[in-house]
């Protein structure tokens, strides 16, 4: 049970094992966004409130979902790390932080777009506009935290309590629109009951989050790979794979 | 993986880190309780009938613009509507200007502003409510010919 776990743990093993992800996932990520991005786009139907402007939903709503599953993502690695100490752990971790970031950036910026002809405003300070801008300046004082205490190599330990801490941000994004009255509506799609939308648009919408979760898959891996021959440079196994004598 | 076979000084960690969550989450959400009322972005038509909402100072107020309430000055571009909870608490808005796009009556809006002694909301601003509901223009007609009330996708056998 525990042997994959620590096979997993090896940098050694992961770097060999992860040789093709970043360009097999790459490119299955981007068949599915252009398809997706295409369908929402050109042929989705429009809704009969909004017009056009419920085609920012194709990269809005999947933005949202994978912003927060990076995060999830990054506390769990972060608790791993301090955990059982796996090295290999607090790289995932580091190596997430800035793809979050920009998810969570862009997030704000579409909804934004969004919100002025829809709402009539760019910005309110509602409970889930606000709970989203924490997320991302908790993923920009991570990034800050491991930029300041990187040199010295004591980075790991804090940036994971600092993103454990901040998990609990991620209910209060997710029910924010039940618990309060907030300008954004609440969700559309539930575990218990059917979509609040065609078929015409959730499937477009599908594909767009499964191409999104790839494409980080593939951008992490890639990043994570460049971290592991940083960091093990001095290592036979670097130094073979690099071709340096 | 089971507890028993972890290392105590590791498992004496997972401790820590749970407990580290299970505080933060205790505290945050005792703060979020006691917050719960200034969280809220507008007070509902029933706060505001029933005197929770301050007068005279900016506030928001939010519900459903009443079916056949909207009347519009022949003059200028002053328009009245009531918002509603659709449980029987309904409040006068009085606004001039220009509204969004998504304003009609049956929709949600959120109307910030001032509510004066009289009673009436004079708002300075009025922000359309989406729903989380969306459908083609063609579903939307169907549903409005047949009458349907409470229009959602879901509910389109």
């Amino acid at each position: 049970m525990l042997g994959w776990f620590h096979r997993l743990g090896s940098p050694k093993m992961f770097f060999g094992m992860s040789q093709s992800w970043p360009k097999t996932f790459g490119l299955l990520s981007f068949l599915l966004l252009v398809l997706g991005t295409v369908w929402g786009l050109l042929f989705a139907p429009l809704d009969y409130q909004q017009g056009h402007s419920v085609r920012i939903m194709y990269v809005h709503v999947p933005a949202a979902a994978v912003a927060q599953s990076c995060y999830l993502f990054m506390a769990i690695s972060g608790a791993v790390f301090l955990i059982w100490n796996i090295k290999l752990a607090d790289w995932a971790a580091k190596s997430m932080a800035p793809i979050g970031a920009s998810l969570a950036f862009l997030v704000l910026i579409t909804g934004a777009i969004w919100g002025k002809p829809t709402w009539g405003t760019w910005w309110v300070w509602d409970a889930r506009l606000t709970s989203t801008l924490v997320l991302l300046l908790l993923y920009l004082g991570i990034i800050a935290l491991r930029n300041a205490l990187e040199e010295k190599g004591n980075d790991g330990r804090p940036c994971a309590i600092l993103a454990l801490v901040g998990l609990v941000n991620l209910p209060i994004i997710k029910y924010s629109v039940d618990w309060w009255f907030t300008l954004h509506q609440p969700a559309s799609f539930t575990l218990t009951e059917k979509p609040k939308m065609p078929p015409e648009m959730w499937i477009p919408l599908l594909i767009m989050a499964a191409g999104y979760y790839l494409f980080v898959f593939s951008v992490w891996t890639s990043r994570i790979r460049n971290e592991i021959v940083s960091r093990e440079r001095k290592t036979a196994w670097a130094r073979a794979w690099a071709g340096s004598p | 993986m089971k507890f028993g076979v972890m290392k105590p000084h590791r498992r004496q960690r997972l401790v820590v880190i749970l407990f580290l969550l299970i505080t933060v989450g205790g505290g945050v959400t005792f703060m979020l309780i006691a917050l719960n009322e200034n969280i809220n972005l507008f007070y509902s038509t029933e706060q505001i009938l029933s005197g929770a909402a301050p007068k005279n100072k900016p506030i928001k107020a939010g519900g459903m613009v009443l079916e056949g309430s909207v009347e519009r000055s022949p003059q200028n571009l002053e328009v009245r509507f009531l918002i509603s909870d659709m449980q029987g608490h309904s409040v006068p808005i009085i606004y001039t200007g220009i509204l969004p796009d998504l304003f009609r009556e049956g929709q949600g809006v959120v109307t910030e502003g001032m509510l004066e002694d009289s009673g009436n909301f004079r708002a300075s601003r009025v922000l359309a409510k989406h729903d989380e509901n969306y459908m083609p223009p063609e579903i939307a007609d169907m549903l409005e010919e047949k009458h349907v009330q409470n229009k959602s996708w879901s509910e389109i056998p």
